[in-house]
């Protein structure tokens, strides 16, 4: 083994996707990923699904077993806390007094929830959803019969309703906006995901302004400011994440709502990479600088990383996608539809529970968001890809096959 | 332990133990098989750990589910034979299960 040293922080989806491409792509000197929490990488996307729910174990969350780093030749230091990071003499400080000296560093931080600052936010049964362990919390808390406030009506906050419906509770989510996923959603995509969860019992508030948290040591209820009080058992806020970017900035790095990299995922400083939530990066297909929050960026991004670390230069220009499960409701999302002028339909969103939402700017198709429809996803998806567009009136059409739909 | 043999795009061979009841998507990653990316983890939600069964395993392996089959229908270059991983369940009966991989996922 080779005297380099390649040092990960942040055991994110990207630290484990990172560490695997370094070592595939030839990097034959050593790799650590240092991570704060005590697991090995861990899939997020089920926590608050399956997992919340209870049906699935931790382990089964783990991107890749601890034997396989061990096999692989990559040192886990878990429960370790990156305190500062001193570029002058290529080393990570530890919170235990340690110490890391790396010859080449990735950032992989992630990000971090947005806090609240609410009247009563310190209570028990107060609780953000990001890590294992906020989840760990959760569950102490959740049973049938029992209330569940969530604020924020967004992917975080709806999921977390569906899986707390499942499990008998009461549910009501508080959105401060006028619907329900605003930021990242069509009106008409908005409306079905009210809709559904009205269906499912679930009672949804929007333009809620919520005034504080009550309670004595145990929160009890939410009050809005109209006077409103609902009673909670549990209060879970989902208000988005910020980029986890302390240690960039404090080391001096380029740092724009998220570590700017270039199309290499290299930072402002050339022995240093950053991948996944965390960056602020180029996309070639939307020709913009985007900050992404996402499992496909995290690995995509990763790999291009590994590779610039390898010192194989490729540029990054993968086709976002994403994807949230609710109920029976499977959503895939291809590319990114801020910007869009214009939303086409195939199937309703007024009922049933079947539908793609096409999302054009111009004649340019941008997105697709697809609820139970897998083959418009994979046929969007692929044809972002390779640059394509598609005709608004067959796309619209459900019995014309959306392959030929694309031009 | 059933064993299961994966066979990558450029011909290199990769066998594995399991523990009965692994999807055969995690009996790729957790042993670093190249070639199955699974990005999401097991949802059936991203067809990036899409492979070709064997076609004497056929008949244990069973059928795509609908969702499944409506994905594959979009893989790169998509066969009879197409299958997601992270979809089957690799059982005692499939002990010596040969699959191979894609050239490329997406």
């Amino acid at each position: 083994m080779g005297s380099a040293h390649a040092v990960i922080v942040g055991a994110s989806h990207a630290a484990a996707q990172l560490a695997t491409s370094l070592r595939q792509g030839g990097w034959d000197g050593h790799i650590s990923i240092v991570g704060a929490e005590a697991i090995p990488p861990y899939h997020r996307p089920p926590l608050s699904k399956a997992y919340l729910a209870g049906e699935k174990h931790s382990d089964e969350l783990l991107i890749r077993p601890a034997t396989f780093y061990e096999k692989s030749g990559i040192d886990l230091v878990l429960g370790t806390r990156v305190n500062a990071l001193d570029r002058a003499n290529k080393v990570i400080k530890l919170h235990d007094g340690g110490s890391i000296p790396y010859t080449k560093l990735a950032l992989t931080t992630g990000a971090c929830v947005r806090k609240l600052e609410l009247p009563g936010h310190h209570l028990d049964g107060v609780f953000y959803l990001r890590d294992l362990n906020d989840v760990n919390r959760i569950r102490g808390f959740i049973g049938a019969g029992k209330s569940a406030v969530i604020i924020g009506g967004g992917y975080i906050g709806l999921e977390t309703a569906a899986s707390m419906r499942k499990l008998g509770m009461k549910v009501t989510v508080l959105e401060a906006l006028p619907r329900v996923l605003e930021r990242v959603t069509a009106p008409e995509v908005s409306a079905f995901y009210s809709r559904v969860h009205g269906e499912e019992g679930v009672d949804i508030i929007t333009e809620a302004a919520v005034d504080s948290l009550q309670g004595n040591g145990v929160v009890q209820a939410v009050n809005l400011a109209d006077g409103t009080s609902i009673r909670a058992d549990l209060v879970v806020i989902g208000v988005g994440v910020l980029p986890a970017t302390e240690l960039a900035e404090s080391a001096g790095l380029n740092v724009d709502n998220g570590i700017v990299v270039d199309e290499f995922a290299r930072t402002s400083d050339p022995d240093i990479v950053a991948a996944g939530d965390c960056t602020n990066h180029y996309n070639p297909i939307y020709d913009r600088r985007l900050r992404l929050e996402s499992v496909q960026n995290a690995t995509d991004q990763a790999k291009t990383a590994a590779n610039t670390l390898c010192g194989k230069l490729e540029c990054y220009h993968a086709l976002p996608w994403f994807w949230s499960d609710q109920y029976e409701l499977k959503l895939q999302i291809a590319g990114l539809s801020q910007g869009f002028e214009r939303v086409v339909l195939r199937g309703s969103t007024d009922s049933g529970r079947s539908f793609a939402a096409f999302y054009f700017r111009g004649d340019r198709l941008l997105a697709v968001d697809a609820v139970n429809r897998p083959k418009e996803f994979m046929a969007v998806r692929r044809a972002l890809t390779v640059g394509q567009s598609a005709d608004p009136a067959k796309l619209a059409d459900d019995t014309i096959d959306i392959q030929l739909a694309f031009i | 332990m059933p064993l299961v043999k994966f066979i990558s795009h450029d011909g290199s061979e990769h066998e594995v133990h399991v523990a009965s009841g692994t999807t055969l998507m995690h009996a790729a990653t957790d042993n670093g098989v190249p070639g199955i990316l699974a990005d999401c983890g097991g949802a059936c939600s991203c067809a990036t750990c899409h492979c070709y069964v064997d076609e004497d395993w056929l008949a244990k392996t069973g059928a795509a589910g609908e969702v499944e089959a409506q994905m594959l229908e979009f893989v790169l270059d998509p066969q009879p034979t197409s299958r997601l991983s992270c979809q089957i369940i690799v059982g005692d009966e499939l002990d010596g299960l040969l699959v191979r991989l894609p050239k490329n996922q997406v």
